[in-house]
């Protein structure tokens, strides 16, 4: 598996252009959210909000009235909690195509409680004619883009930043999960950073014996994609949800919604940030401290079987990750 | 008819329809009409470059919101036409909207038929209006967030090319909000100079004096502190709020600072002081009061 840096920063100047109804608007977070070099590359496009969250969002609405589509860069807790309102006054009610793109999401910042997104899928899910996407790779980062710009609404996007493996080789589609791993003993289903730990989870559980249906979500909203429902419907011991976010209304409660509905009696384990806020520390320390990294994986399967694996950290970092396709036996599904 | 008589007739309708439905309500926002019917007469009659109305005279009923209703469009028809070289109207303190529809009925944009379906389920004119009520174009009952609205189209049409102005009504309650002042720095900074603001400063918000409430004033520094141009205008004098869109503001927005007065034309009203937000009547002798004041101004009321 390749680590790759600052994606976006290099994928958004390509990819825009050719679309000159793109503007990006920034809230002095320019270079913390990889736009930098869009601003370099393209100023008569690039719009310098300062600290205004609430009058970019609004200005954002404004200017996608007039047929611009902007992408309004800055991290995630200065749009979804301080500017809700004018998310969804400005923008959400009138279904404006305002892109928002959301940086730090949950535990993938030092910066402790103020700077970390752990509730925002609960919230923009909440939100009526929003579109909410999240990536966890590269791959995701880049193609991400392409399905935000061609939905016709608003769209929230948590996004990566820096340093992000690249997992994937299969563009991201809208409203269909990558399906990574088949088996038959429980489901799991990751999003965002937690996709990379699962795999290495997964790799040692299926040596010992465990097998599992691993789906990556990258969209929340409209939470919709068949082949949840159809792989949970035939899991043995049941389902586990394993995100980077608060354990209430992400994708814990997507999948608990889904099951729900389609009368489905498994269990349903979600593992995530239980119903806390976080403290500042570095990804790794938090990631355990937490419970979002495998080994914290590898005890939630062993709760959801009963049994103990006798598996260990240094198993865990054994694992060499390859990319993979990411839509195991799409035709037969 | 020379224009300021126009303008007055237009005010003058205004204070008479918003009075009667508040009568026939039981209640409303009438000391707004008191306050800025000659701004709204004057912008309509006189100060912005608007084609005459495209929207259906008799308004159609609500048939959904935005993303779920395949025909939506928003009240801005009734403001003329989108074209490059016109002006464009936006209205902030959206619980004005009785005030508004009153206007445009005065004005010839909307039909009476329209003014009757105010407040009516199932009727898009609504009290506090959405931007699918006649005459509205954004969603501002969320106050504050209008004017930064407004900076998004402005920059756009600054982008296109477009060489109309972009108006926008407001209240001076808002001048509390931060969000309003995170728009005109930012109009500053964009130099903006597109951007006229007409505030109907009555001193008054829900709870009652602005002064008892917030200290928004001395406004007009502030607003130049901010890297606006301001003027200050009596709210009442039709020639005064004309010639106040003509002041100078290269390079920067324009704010009119229009001092109005909460009860102006309807002086029954003056005793309610210091609360005119909401007009109510809690003693029958307060409806007889405005029924004779009415009669006495107007003549007998259509009840429509």
């Amino acid at each position: 598996m390749k680590l790759e840096t600052q994606v976006h920063q290099k994928n958004l100047v390509r990819w825009a252009a050719d679309k000159p109804e793109v503007v990006v608007f920034s809230a002095d977070l320019t270079s913390s959210t990889e736009v930098r070099l869009f601003a370099e590359t393209y100023p008569e496009r690039f719009y310098s909000f300062g600290m205004t969250e609430q009058n970019m969002i609004s200005a954002a609405g404004g200017m996608a009235r007039e047929g611009f589509t902007p992408w309004v860069h800055t991290f995630a807790v200065f749009l979804y909690r301080r500017a809700l309102d004018q998310i969804q006054m400005s923008v959400a009610y009138p279904n404006l195509r305002v892109r928002i793109v959301g940086f730090l999401p949950g535990i993938t910042t030092p910066g402790g409680a103020t700077h970390q997104a752990i509730e925002d899928i609960a919230i923009m899910r909440a939100v009526p004619n929003m579109t909410v996407l999240e990536t966890g790779d590269a791959t995701d980062v880049e193609t991400v883009l392409d399905v935000a710009q061609a939905v016709d609404g608003p769209v929230y996007i948590r996004m990566l930043r820096g340093q992000i493996p690249r997992l994937f080789t299969e563009p991201l589609r809208l409203g269909r999960v990558r399906h990574l791993r088949e088996g038959s003993d429980l489901v799991l289903l990751t999003a965002g950073i937690t996709t990379e730990e699962a795999m290495r989870a997964t790799e040692v559980l299926d040596a010992r014996g465990v097998s599992i249906t691993h789906l990556h979500v990258t969209t929340h909203k409209p939470f919709g994609d068949p082949v949840v429902l159809d792989t949970i419907a035939g899991a043995r011991y049941g389902v586990i949800t394993f995100e980077n976010h608060t354990t209430v209304g992400g994708l814990g409660s997507e999948v608990a919604e889904v099951m729900a509905e389609a009368g489905l009696g498994k269990k349903l384990l979600r593992l995530g940030i239980p119903d806390t806020y976080a403290h500042g520390g570095s990804r790794p320390y938090l990631m355990r401290y937490y419970g979002l990294d495998a080994l914290s994986l590898v005890r939630g399967v062993e709760r959801l079987l009963g049994e103990e694996l006798g598996i260990g950290d240094e198993d865990l970092k054994a694992v060499r990750l390859e990319p993979v396709h990411g839509d195991y036996k799409a035709e037969a599904l | 008819m020379s224009w300021e008589r126009e303008a007055k007739r237009v005010a003058d309708g205004i204070r008479r329809r918003v009075t009667a439905f508040t009568l026939k309500n039981g209640g409303g926002y009438l000391s707004q009409a008191c306050s800025s019917a000659e701004i709204l007469a004057t912008l309509y009659t006189k100060v912005m470059n608007l084609g005459p109305s495209v929207a259906p005279p008799v308004p159609p009923p609500f048939s959904g919101v935005p993303g779920r209703d395949p025909n939506y469009t928003t009240g801005a028809g009734y403001n003329g036409p989108k074209e490059p070289h016109l002006d464009r109207f936006f209205i902030s303190p959206v619980h004005y909207a009785l005030v508004l529809y009153a206007a445009l009925v005065e004005t010839g944009r909307m039909a009476e038929e329209g003014l009757a379906m105010f407040n009516q389920d199932g009727s898009r004119v609504e009290m506090i209006g959405a931007e699918h009520s006649p005459g509205h174009e954004l969603m501002a009952g969320s106050l504050g967030q209008a004017l930064s609205q407004v900076i998004g189209i402005a920059l756009a049409r600054r982008e296109h090319g477009e060489t109309g102005r972009n108006f926008v009504f407001m209240s001076d309650g808002e001048f509390m909000i931060g969000q309003t002042w995170e728009a005109i720095e930012t109009l500053a900074f964009y130099r903006l100079d597109t951007v006229v603001v007409y505030i109907d400063a009555n001193g008054q918000s829900a709870d009652g004096k602005i002064d008892e409430v917030m200290r928004i004033e001395p406004l007009k520094d502030r607003l130049e502190a901010f890297g606006a141009a301001a003027v200050e205008v009596n709210g009442h004098d039709v020639r005064a709020l004309e010639a106040a869109a003509r002041t100078p503001h290269d390079g920067k927005a324009l704010f009119v600072i229009a001092r109005t007065n909460p009860y102006c034309g309807v002086e029954v009203l003056a005793d309610r002081a210091p609360k005119f937000h909401y007009i109510r009547f809690t003693r029958p002798e307060e409806r007889e009061a405005l029924e004779r004041f009415y009669l006495e101004k107007w003549g007998k009321r259509d009840e429509a």
